[in-house]
């Protein structure tokens, strides 16, 4: 099997590739880093806050490696609410035995915020055998204390996203304002595109370490730069032609592009197998990479202001 | 899941977390000689999209009301694009149309496949011996080893799928999960040939294969596990608001569309009066004085602890009934054959899962003939503007029932925003009356065999395909008064 570098990784993660899955050139190394002894695969454990499961669902649009090599062969997902066998009380006490049995070893994945108002009574998760319930927030808190690290997947669990925004009823926060004293990697985007996840958590797994962030904690071989500088209506940008209705041919900036301040990689990788993406729809950006997304780029049709 | 025996011999079981739903779900029952005696619905799970919706730009609500569920976000965008057409007049031409119903339409294909074999099937089929398809509920597994084998590669295929059906969704809808082209007056991406073709080829990938494996697996598992045919019966009322619009003319009744709206209350098949809609609240963790408006002019001041209470989810009524709502009652209240023709039996476990597979490969074949009827180069979306103020009402159907979006604008802002989507519908607590909800009053009469295993208990739950992911109950406070907007989806 051909080693793979942490350079070569890299550039193949950040590679214009576009419409091409990301992991295309990795999935070979994947596989076979990975998938060794049956107990080998590395323990996963998936929580869902104070979210919608849109960025479970987009885990399961990955294509390359599919899901079902995600979940045979690549990790041992121990709990996931949505796709789990069992339920109710046997289910969570499954899951606090595996948190135990892999205590400092296993990925915490968080999808959705986490809501701390009323004592996090807003979210509660499972409840015990002698009828306590668990919110989310505390989950969050016992299981993040056992966990080698965590990966808050999506907008809401690393920035509060739409749960979290003005005025915040339920006190929504992204996970890295819970968890201090362990690594909070940041998947941002509404959902989480799967490439951007998986890259990241093969990363994780594969040199038992975390890739270079930003300051906003998100991994920078998948949050490089803005898409407007790659942005396919750049051309309309510099020659001063604006579409007047989302739709239009022209640039969106004037009816809601928000491509100069969203960093991400839409324009290269796109989504859903490199089938569309936003601006190339006509709908302009929402800028659904950032932790202002949604408070600082609404209204989602109007021009960006700059705050400062 | 506790277990306790009291004096009487009833058996209590609590189910906290449901798993394979979408979201925070709570089901108690109480179990007295092997048999379901009462049963309690509860949602566990309140964001607050209405206060946060208050005062935004209206075009805004369209996209972020889709973030109350990431399974159904389609249903959301169209329901609340419904509703802002109607506050807006907006004119959406014939290509605007279709496009949605397209876009609506793969959502139905990916969310009908997604439940039946990615949350329903485990409770049938033995998965592989490796988490997450381990531990299981019990051990009640009736698929001759062969047949088992072939579902659970029915069940990886599937994956596939229903990948493929978003990818055909994002040809016009630029990405899924959260689709961002769908905006009142049509959509802003374009018909090509092109697209097309592209969408035509993965629909006849996914046809072949609702023909072929869906809905032959649905019949299979529905023959192994027959007795469901008269396990969940449930309230017997229907309701269905309609999907699909096949024309352009104003259609107030719901009637020019391929689902059509319609209800069956009472034993008897009826049109849909929206004024009939009440939420009551006694049930739910909001005050007794705010039970029973219409959801538009809903009020709702959460009173957490309240006795007697044991939901976030408020209990919306027709008529001053519980009424289903689902694949069950559009395929019942449209008198599709397949599902009429099974009479009583459909009203049932197996009655669910049949008619959704049903549905599912209608939808599919009628796409076809819309994808003929799309005009590349004409235009997608008429341009429209927000009016100062205006009221809107959207009646759409997600994949799992009846969802309605209701606006006020004021001062080119929203004023107030209401949601009542499909699982408060069909998970909601009991009403003022005392009347259950529909998945609670299913569950009644359900057989147990194993206290310690409830299997039929979460197969009586999950053919209803819940949603709790959206549980919110959103809390305006204004000055005088307060509103609620509920969305269990």
């Amino acid at each position: 099997m051909r080693r793979i570098s942490r350079r070569e990784f890299l550039r193949i993660c950040t590679g214009a590739t576009a419409g091409i899955g990301l992991l295309t050139a990795l999935e070979p190394t994947i596989v076979n880093t990975l998938a060794q002894a049956a107990e080998g695969k590395p323990p996963v454990i998936w929580l869902q806050g104070s979210g919608c499961s849109g960025c479970s669902v987009s885990l399961l649009n990955t294509v390359s490696p599919s899901i079902e090599k995600v979940l045979l062969d690549i990790i041992s997902l121990k709990y996931h609410n949505t796709l789990m066998a069992s339920t109710g009380a046997k289910a969570y006490n499954f899951l606090a035995e595996m948190a135990d049995k892999y205590a400092g070893q296993f990925v915490l994945v968080v999808e959705g915020g986490i809501s701390t108002a009323a004592g996090g009574a807003y979210c509660y998760i499972a409840e015990t055998e002698d009828e306590r319930e668990i919110s989310m927030l505390e989950a969050l808190k016992h299981f993040g204390s056992k966990a080698a690290a965590v990966v808050a997947a999506g907008s809401c669990a690393s920035f509060g996203g739409i749960p979290g925004a003005a005025p915040n009823p339920t006190g929504v926060v992204g996970v890295w304002e819970i968890i201090k004293d362990r690594p909070v990697v940041n998947i941002g985007c509404c959902p989480m595109h799967p490439d951007d996840f998986l890259g990241t958590l093969v990363y994780m797994l594969k040199y038992d370490d975390i890739p270079e962030l930003d300051e906003y904690n998100r991994p920078k071989m998948f949050f490089p730069d803005i898409i407007h500088v790659g942005c396919p209506r750049c051309g309309y940008f510099a020659r001063g032609i604006f579409a007047k209705n989302p739709g239009d041919e022209g640039c969106l900036a004037f009816v809601g592009c928000k491509g100069m301040v969203a960093r991400a990689r839409c324009h290269q990788r796109q989504w859903n197998n490199g089938t569309n993406w936003c601006i190339a729809a006509g709908a302009p950006c929402q800028a659904c990479s950032e932790p202002t997304f949604p408070d600082e780029c609404s209204p989602l049709y109007g021009r960006y202001r700059v705050s400062d | 899941m506790r277990e306790t025996t009291n004096s009487k011999g009833l058996v209590k079981i609590n189910l906290d977390p449901v798993n394979r739903i979408e979201g925070h779900m709570k089901i108690k029952v109480l179990v007295e000689n092997g048999k379901v005696v009462d049963a309690y619905s509860c949602g566990h799970l309140f964001r607050g999209f209405e206060i946060i919706l208050k005062g935004r730009d209206p075009r805004d609500a369209q996209h972020l009301t889709q973030r109350v569920c990431g399974v159904c976000p389609t249903a959301h965008a169209m329901a609340s694009a419904r509703c802002l057409d109607d506050a807006f007049g907006a004119v959406v031409p014939p290509n605007g149309r279709i496009i949605r119903n397209l876009i609506q339409g793969a959502n139905y294909i990916q969310s009908h496949i997604l439940h039946f074999y990615h949350l329903a099937a485990l409770d049938y089929v033995r998965g592989p011996e490796t988490a997450p398809f381990i531990p299981r509920t019990g051990d009640d597994y009736r698929l001759p080893d062969a047949v088992n084998d072939m579902a659970v590669q029915h069940y990886v295929q599937a994956l596939a799928i229903r990948r493929r059906a978003h990818e055909m969704l994002a040809i016009f809808g630029a990405k899924m999960p959260h689709i961002t082209t769908i905006m009142p007056g049509g959509v802003t991406e374009k018909v090509t040939p092109e697209k097309v073709n592209q969408f035509r080829a993965i629909l006849q990938e996914l046809t072949d294969f609702i023909d072929n494996v869906y809905v032959p697996d649905v019949f299979m598992i529905a023959e192994a596990y027959k007795d469901y045919f008269a396990i969940g019966q449930g309230c017997k009322n229907m309701l269905a608001f309609g999907v699909f619009p096949l024309d352009d003319d104003r259609d107030p009744n719901g009637q020019n569309m391929m689902i059509k709206r319609g209800a069956y209350t009472r034993g008897r098949f009826t049109g849909v009066d929206p004024k009939k809609l009440t939420e009551d609240v006694k049930h739910s963790w909001f005050k007794d004085e705010t039970s029973g408006l219409h959801p538009a002019e809903g009020r709702t001041e959460p009173e957490p602890g309240k006795p007697d209470a044991y939901s976030w989810i408020k209990a919306p009524r027709y008529d001053g009934l519980p009424h289903e709502v689902g694949p069950l009652a559009r395929m019942w209240v449209n008198k599709v054959p397949e599902v009429v023709n099974l009479g009583e039996k459909a009203f049932s476990v197996m009655g669910r899962h049949a008619a959704r597979a049903i549905e599912c490969k209608l939808i599919a074949h009628a796409m076809f003939a819309w994808l003929d009827q799309l005009k590349p180069g004409e235009p997608t979306h008429m341009p429209c503007s927000v009016p100062q103020e205006a009221r809107g009402m959207g009646l759409w159907e997600a994949p799992r029932g009846a969802l309605s979006h209701f606006i006020e604008i004021k001062d080119y802002r929203i004023q107030n925003y209401q949601i009542v989507s499909s699982t408060s519908w069909n998970g909601s607590p009991r009403d003022d009356r005392g009347q259950r909800g529909p998945i609670e009053e299913a569950l009644v009469g359900t057989p147990v065999k194993d206290p310690e295993n409830p299997i039929e208990v979460v197969r009586v739950v999950r053919s209803f395909d819940p949603c709790l992911a959206c549980a919110a109950h959103l809390v305006e406070v204004a000055s005088d008064r307060c509103h609620t907007i509920q969305v269990v989806t």
